[in-house]
């Protein structure tokens, strides 16, 4: 009996700690770990809501998924990785998060450009739209020259033909809007539907163009309703303090258990390192993006959590107290703390899920943490908190109550 | 040692309540005791003694409010010299905006609020701004702009979501417990949130959106303090006898639960002190909100929840058959 205990308590402990080192790389990993919000790497957050036309034409789902895809289309040609772009149909909203951007500034600026694409005939008048085009895309001419090369879809083709044929050696419009983005002279006719745009200074330039031509035009006029911009390097700061603050707060937390509790309080310590893998765990198989409200849930959590087995503990010495034998105490303790323990949480429970359910985004990490911590928390101090007690009274049932925290003369 | 021993002699003689601790024992326990429930008068002024200037001041001045929920562009920009009050102020003068500059870092960063910001007003108060600077760190650089439809939607959704939470909690206790218990916790519950919002607004410390996680949160864990007491005169109540005292039963639950009552919070304040002094300054407020609701709350569910509970039963004449006030 005593030995099983002792060889199950040694297994136990070292499955921890084998989880614990073995968890660190995965969970931590910068590309494959519990990704990070914007606000701990710096980035670019924005909602942009769609506005009613002036027509007054209702704004339909099918607007929302072609606005979402050409700003998707957009945020990929700024070749930044995993741009995260969500429609809101509810509120008629694109959210679109940009991570680890170098420049915000030209990010904002081609997203927001609502811009419809035209082509002009001298006189000013539109005589093909953007959404023949098929294709704009920079290049390094001859000669070094930098061009955008566009191509048409054969109707566009056949327009642009018409076009060329009736302006040549006159300059014809591109304009977003009525801005114009260029107006190149003619210089043949061009009937294949590919046509060469010359008369840029750096590629960087014709790129620019080239990205506005391609994504064409919004099917709706979308305003910034919310941007949120951290620099890169104030994020790293940011998370760099709150793993500090974690650090701290955990290790004083572990500090008291121990000095409060003596033996249950290792052991409580020991089921809290089981709790932070089995959360943090959690959060990478649900995807869940850890922000800095996250990570203060986190911690918050940790103190939270340690709640159920001070309840649990403190019900223990009630009953060693009692003169009681430290097994029954053990038990009764366990089964009179469990109403209290579940009622106390499910309160905190309800808090969190109504404000999952009814906050901004940006705080959804911190609710999801915090609920997701409560019931880990729960299923720690109910399962693996009574397990590991159960073993050590197995392993010495007479031991003094002293290391229970409570004094009492056997 | 020799109180102990003598209890132990007393004990068989209680049979109906053994295994149980008698109100003495948990006296004797304690070497700070003091009746918490007679007393309650006492505490239910204290308490209105810290609501009533919080209350006075929300309606004098209000809370301070952030963008978040007023709308705005708010600009944390990081020059690298040091720069004053009115040159900034200038500088937005000058491309026709007006707002708050507030300086820090020896004066080396300068955080704006204003209007909310079409982007071309934006560039151009950067590039003023730059031009009369010089060249600021943009890694540093924090920009939040929040129209002035979002910050309506999430005062409105804050209000619901507190509502809400709070319809499911009466619902909750009131399954679980009793009714009286239920508006005796959530009474408790909404005098934490009122200390938190009323230190606020007399200090006027700016609120944003994670003010409203704070709340919500002193929600969530000020009703848990409270439970575990109330959890233990559930379980008093039912062994009361014809003849006992409600007062007493009520004031030995709270001392039972006292030790717990004071760890839990103990390890609570630690995480969010951890948070407070390390956690850099995004999360600072957030902390010195909870820190406030945790105190308040743990004060109110020793002080002022099961004093309520015991008012509650007096004055409905809903104690239990046979007991005495």
């Amino acid at each position: 009996m005593k030995r099983v205990n002792i060889v199950k308590l040694a297994v136990l402990v070292l499955l921890v700690a084998v989880a614990a080192v073995f968890s660190f790389q995965p969970l931590t990993d910068p590309q494959k770990g519990i990704p990070l919000g914007l606000d701990l790497r710096g980035g670019v957050h924005m909602v942009l809501q769609a506005e009613p036309g002036k027509d007054g034409k209702e704004i339909s789902k099918d607007d929302m998924d072609t606005a979402k895809a050409i700003i998707s289309k957009r945020v990929n040609e700024l070749g930044i990785s995993e741009p995260v772009v969500q429609t809101d149909y509810d509120k008629k909203r694109v959210i679109v998060d940009i991570a680890g951007i170098q420049d915000p500034d030209k990010a904002v600026d081609i997203i927001k450009t609502t811009a419809k694409l035209t082509f002009r005939d001298p006189q000013g008048n539109v005589v093909l739209e953007g959404d023949q085009l098929k294709d704009a895309r920079a290049d390094t001419g001859q000669g070094g020259r930098f061009v955008v090369n566009i191509s048409f879809s054969p109707e566009g083709a056949r327009k642009f033909a018409d076009l060329t044929s009736k302006y040549v050696g006159q300059r014809i419009g591109i304009y977003l809007d009525e801005e114009i983005l260029t107006n190149p002279t003619v210089q043949t006719i061009i009937s294949d539907g590919h046509a060469e745009i010359t008369g840029y200074s750096t590629l960087e330039e014709a790129a620019n163009d080239a990205v506005l031509m391609r994504s064409g035009s919004l099917p709706v006029s979308m305003s910034i309703a919310e941007k949120r911009h951290v620099g890169a390097s104030l994020g790293v700061d940011s998370l760099q303090k709150s793993i500090r603050a974690g650090i701290f707060g955990i290790a004083f937390i572990f500090l008291f258990m121990v000095a409060f509790y003596r033996l249950p309080g290792f052991i409580a310590d020991f089921s809290l390192i089981a709790y932070i893998l089995i959360v943090l765990w959690i959060l990478k198989l649900f995807g869940a993006v850890l922000t800095l409200p996250g990570i203060a849930g986190l911690i918050l959590s940790i103190g939270m959590a340690v709640d159920s087995n001070i309840i649990i503990y403190e019900r223990i010495k009630e009953e060693l107290r009692l003169g009681k034998s430290l097994r029954a105490a053990v038990e009764s303790g366990f089964s009179r703390a469990f109403a209290t323990v579940i009622d106390a949480q499910v309160t905190t429970l309800i808090a969190a899920v109504t404000l999952y359910f009814l906050t901004a985004a940006s705080v959804k990490g911190f609710a999801l943490t915090l609920g997701i911590g409560i019931l880990v928390s729960l299923f720690t101090a109910i399962t693996f908190t009574r397990f590991v007690l159960r073993l050590l009274v197995g392993i010495s049932p007479k031991m003094n109550t002293f290391w229970y925290g409570v004094r009492r003369e056997v | 040692m020799a109180a102990k021993d003598k209890n132990k002699v007393n004990e068989p003689s209680k049979n109906s309540n053994a295994g149980v601790a008698s109100y003495e024992q948990v006296q004797k326990m304690h070497p700070l005791y003091f009746n918490l429930v007679k007393k309650r008068y006492w505490w239910f002024a204290l308490s209105l003694l810290l609501l009533i200037p919080g209350i006075i001041s929300l309606f004098l001045q209000g809370l301070n409010l952030g963008i978040d929920f007023t709308g705005g562009t708010m600009l944390d920009v990081s020059f690298n010299q040091a720069v004053t009050q009115t040159a900034v102020s200038e500088t937005m003068k000058s491309v026709g905006l007006d707002g708050k500059v507030q300086l820090s870092n020896g004066d080396t960063s300068a955080l704006i609020r204003t209007v909310p910001l079409e982007e071309d007003q934006r560039n151009n108060l950067i590039s003023a701004l730059q031009q009369q600077f010089g060249d600021f760190d943009k890694g540093a650089l924090k920009e939040d702009k929040v129209g002035a439809a979002m910050g309506e939607e999430l005062t409105r959704n804050a209000f619901w979501a507190l509502l809400i939470a709070c319809g499911l909690m009466i619902a909750y206790i009131s399954i679980r417990f009793q009714f009286t218990y239920a508006i005796s916790g959530i009474i408790a519950l909404l005098h934490d949130v009122l200390v938190t919002v009323g230190v606020f607004s007399l200090f006027q410390w700016q609120i944003d959106a994670t003010f409203i996680v704070a709340i919500l949160t002193i929600f969530g864990y000020s009703i848990n303090d409270t439970i575990v007491i109330f959890d233990r005169v559930r379980e008093n109540e039912a062994r009361m006898k014809r003849g006992d005292s409600y007062e007493d039963m009520v004031d030995k639950s709270v001392w039972q639960t006292m030790r717990r009552s004071i760890n839990t919070v103990a390890t609570v304040l630690i995480a969010l002190l951890a948070v407070y002094i390390l956690g850099g300054e995004s999360t600072r407020m957030f902390a010195l909100a909870m820190l406030i609701g945790v105190f308040s709350g743990a004060y109110s569910s020793i002080f002022n929840a099961s004093q309520l509970l015991v008012e509650l039963k007096q004055r409905l004449k809903l104690l239990p058959a046979g007991t005495k006030a």
